[in-house]
């Protein structure tokens, strides 16, 4: 036994009541002003930039013309289209981490449309059919883990992430396969393209992200498949009990991720890529899974967390670029803000307390 | 997230490196270290004076880690030097990828005033076109592209260098370093075998490693080569995988045309030599780095610069070779390499320069065991994939006349592709 009795402190973490709206805001707004602060410092430290310097070249670099703009505007639809696809599966915490493969299967389906249909449809009927099969190719990518998961209880993790490296593994090989030149350089067949509306490339895109964002908010918030969801995630016993059945809202839910996904990977291929590697989707299928829950599954909050990681990237990209440091300094600063706002949402939702106190066996 | 996670294990490994460095290096061994360059990069020449308001865009696939993308921001540092140009004039943006992302950085440059975009990576060519034709009074030229002689765009420009004679340059290295092995008795003359990681099974790979394995093969007529491709023209962990496997399979010595430190660093761990590419792995590989041929981009950059500057038409393809400064070696790390390695590369460049050696000399090597008369390559890239253009002339293939980036694809004898699925 320790001498010291008389100054024991005890910490424990005790969950809060839920907070008014203006409280969350202001800590939120509180924990990114704090983190720019430490970001700047560090910056500071490591560089001999000045850290105002540095934000206004992060604005710059999201704002500062309209190519940049819009520019953002399509990597902000694109990855919340992504977070909308993974937000059903998590909300029934099912660790849907495929989103990757589900975009890229997806996008290799309408790749592969253009490639042998392009010359023989009109462009009408083939984006009808370019939709067509990246939504199934997409469903079909989510579906497999989920049927596993629902019949044999398999993890669906691993599985999710097993079939990304299929679906990256399919690409390399279509690329191989009908890349005769061997440069693994599909070349764009910006021909076979989405429609481009009003002169801008990328607005069809974001009106359609803008539609399925409304659409799986109604979803998960006013159906009564949303509402399964919600209820298998909190327990599966109590869906059980209470005669929803499980393995159906599973495949069911993983055919709505997939289908989503299938669409993301149409909109990169068939409206801004129009060509495909094994980068196209860039990591945003993990990237989505952040969006989602710094936006505790919201997909009208999803619109802003998406902005924010968004915006980080392409400020750091600038940052990089004006002041010729490597990309990892950037990197740090991203890392230093999402530490301090996914931080805050610790203390949003739990508080800390310290007693000073001499209880027995406190 | 992923690069955060990076991140962490990046320093994990720093500090373990750390500590394994000062563990070692007891011994004192006396090491002769690098050689002068028997082909260093030339001074560059700037007789233009460049006006304070032109601007230059540089758009790179990676950064400074991949080894290819270096190669290019070190030129650019070259030319920025030379011609006095200001942090202003020259923009550079890294780890901008083979998609419309390319498009859009380029676009960006052209809106922020510059006179030239520069893309350094294969599958930018066709996002770069895109912005040409919206951009007609901006120059875009775009490196190891395919397209710009039949695209007949006034403003978007192709440039290569003909580094297969880099290539063979730095064969004869590998070679006399065979000869040594054979001399000495650690291998016979049969066991002479060269491992080769290859990104693609592309023209520009094909070329690289086959003038590799002439230049060996000139100064060691047993030498055969085992080519193990990584479908990838950056994957650290697969061109380590690659080389490991090499190196199961007998190969005495490695090269490779990929751009991480994946296979160098697997050498130096199971010390075999190794020929590198883009430049000097000497400082992480001390033990095993023989030479490594690189292309100088100095030169084209001081190319097209000099002709916006002076109103001059930049030519669609643009090829440099050893007399422009585009080819180029670096030193020679005299504890690794053949004794006589430096005179023999010396010797080497000379006849090159004079005409005396042509690296595709048809008497040089066969196809089927069979001498090449005649051969169709596909050197126009219309999406067609068909052959159109006769490549040997007088008794030897024309690489990189027809355009600037390679077109040799030919599958010569005493070279066995292990994996040809890339």
């Amino acid at each position: 036994m320790q001498k010291a009795k008389n100054s024991k402190i005890s910490v424990h973490i005790v969950k809060r009541s839920p907070q008014p709206w203006y409280i969350g805001l202001g800590v939120r707004a509180a924990a990114v002003i704090l983190a720019l602060i430490v970001a700047g410092i560090i910056i500071t430290l490591l560089t001999d930039k000045n850290p105002l310097a540095i934000y206004a070249s992060m604005l710059d670099g999201a704002f500062g013309m309209d190519i940049r703009v819009w520019s953002l505007l399509q990597d902000v639809a694109i990855l919340l289209c992504i977070s909308l696809a993974v937000t059903p599966a998590f909300k029934m915490r099912f660790w849907n981490c495929g989103a990757e493969g589900q975009v890229l299967i997806g996008g290799l389906a309408t790749v592969t449309v253009m490639m042998f249909l392009g010359d023989k449809l009109p462009l009408p009927l083939l984006i009808v059919v370019m939709t067509v099969a990246s939504i199934l190719a997409g469903i079909i990518w989510a579906v497999i883990p989920a049927v596993f998961k629902a019949q044999w209880n398999t993890n669906e993790t691993l599985f999710t992430l097993m079939m990304n490296y299929v679906a990256i593994q399919l690409i390399s090989y279509f690329l191989k396969t009908f890349v005769k030149t061997g440069s693994g350089v599909l070349t764009p067949m910006e021909q076979y393209g989405l429609p481009v509306l009003f002169g801008h490339q990328y607005l069809l895109n974001i009106i359609i992200v803008a539609v399925l964002t409304v659409m799986v908010y109604i979803y998960l918030k006013s159906t009564k498949q949303g509402y399964e969801i919600a209820v298998v995630g909190e327990s599966e016993n109590t869906a059980n009990y209470i005669g929803i059945n499980v393995k159906k809202v599973v495949i069911r839910t993983l055919i709505v991720s997939g289908a989503l996904c299938g669409i993301a990977g149409l909109l990169l291929v068939g409206g801004t890529n129009h060509t495909i590697n094994t980068e196209t989707a860039g990591g945003r299928g993990f990237t989505a899974i952040m969006v989602s829950w710094l936006a505790k599954f919201n997909p009208i909050f999803m619109v802003f967390t998406s902005f924010l990681i968004v915006f980080l990237q392409k400020g750091s990209q600038q940052v990089s670029t004006d002041f010729r440091l490597p990309q990892a300094i950037s990197d740090i600063v991203t890392g230093i803000i999402l530490f301090f706002i996914i931080g805050c949402e610790f203390f949003l939702n739990y508080k800390i307390v310290i007693s000073k106190n001499g209880k027995e066996n406190a | 997230m992923k690069k955060v996670i990076a991140l962490l294990t990046t320093l994990a490994m720093a500090l373990t490196m750390c500590v394994a460095l000062t563990g070692c290096n007891e011994e004192n061994k006396e090491l002769l270290g690098m050689s002068e360059s028997p082909l260093a990069a030339p001074t560059l020449e700037v007789d233009y004076t460049v006006p304070e308001d032109f601007k230059i865009g540089f758009i790179c696939l990676h950064d400074e880690n991949s080894t290819y993308d270096l190669n290019f921001l070190n030129a650019v540092d070259a030319i920025q030097e030379a011609a006095g140009l200001t942090d202003e004039q020259v923009i550079i943006k890294t780890n901008v990828p083979e998609g419309d992302a390319c498009y859009t950085a380029a676009k960006d440059l052209a809106t922020q005033g510059c006179d030239i975009v520069f893309a350094n990576s294969f599958g930018h060519e066709s996002f770069m076109i895109k912005a040409a034709k919206e951009f007609p009074d901006v120059e875009f030229c775009h490196a190891t592209g395919t397209k710009a002689h039949t695209e007949g765009l006034d403003n978007f420009h192709n440039a290569f260098a003909s580094i297969f004679q880099g290539r063979y340059l730095a064969g004869i290295a590998a070679g006399l370093k065979l000869n040594e092995m054979i001399e000495a008795k650690e291998i016979t003359a049969q066991q002479a075998k060269i491992g080769y990681v290859g990104a693609f099974t592309y023209a520009e790979v094909i070329s690289g490693y086959t003038s590799f394995y002439l230049g060996a093969k000139s100064v060691c007529p047993t030498v055969t080569m085992d080519v193990q491709f990584t479908g990838s023209w950056y994957d650290a962990t697969e061109e380590k995988n690659a080389a490991e496997a090499l190196i199961a399979k007998d190969c005495v010595l490695i090269s490779q045309h990929a751009d991480s430190m994946g296979a160098p660093g697997a050498c130096e761990a199971a010390g075999v030599p190794n020929v590198s590419y883009n430049g000097s792995t000497y400082e992480s590989c001390p033990e095993t780095f023989i030479v490594s041929s690189a292309i100088n981009w100095a030169p084209y950059y001081n190319y097209i610069i000099k002709c916006v500057v002076n109103g001059e038409k930049i030519d669609a393809d643009w090829c440099g070779g050893i007399a422009e400064g585009s080819v180029v070696l670096t030193g020679i790390n005299q504890d690794v390499a053949a004794e006589g390695t430096v005179d023999a590369i010396k010797a080497a460049i000379a006849d090159l320069k004079d005409g005396k050696v042509s690296v595709f000399d048809t008497d040089n090597f066969t196809v089927g065991k069979e001498t090449l008369t005649t051969y169709t390559a596909d050197v126009d890239d219309m999406g067609d994939y068909k052959p159109e253009t006769e490549a040997i002339e007088n008794g030897a293939f024309t690489e990189s006349t027809k355009r600037s980036a390679p077109y040799f694809d030919l599958r010569i004898d005493g070279i066995t592709l292990l994996n040809e699925k890339f």
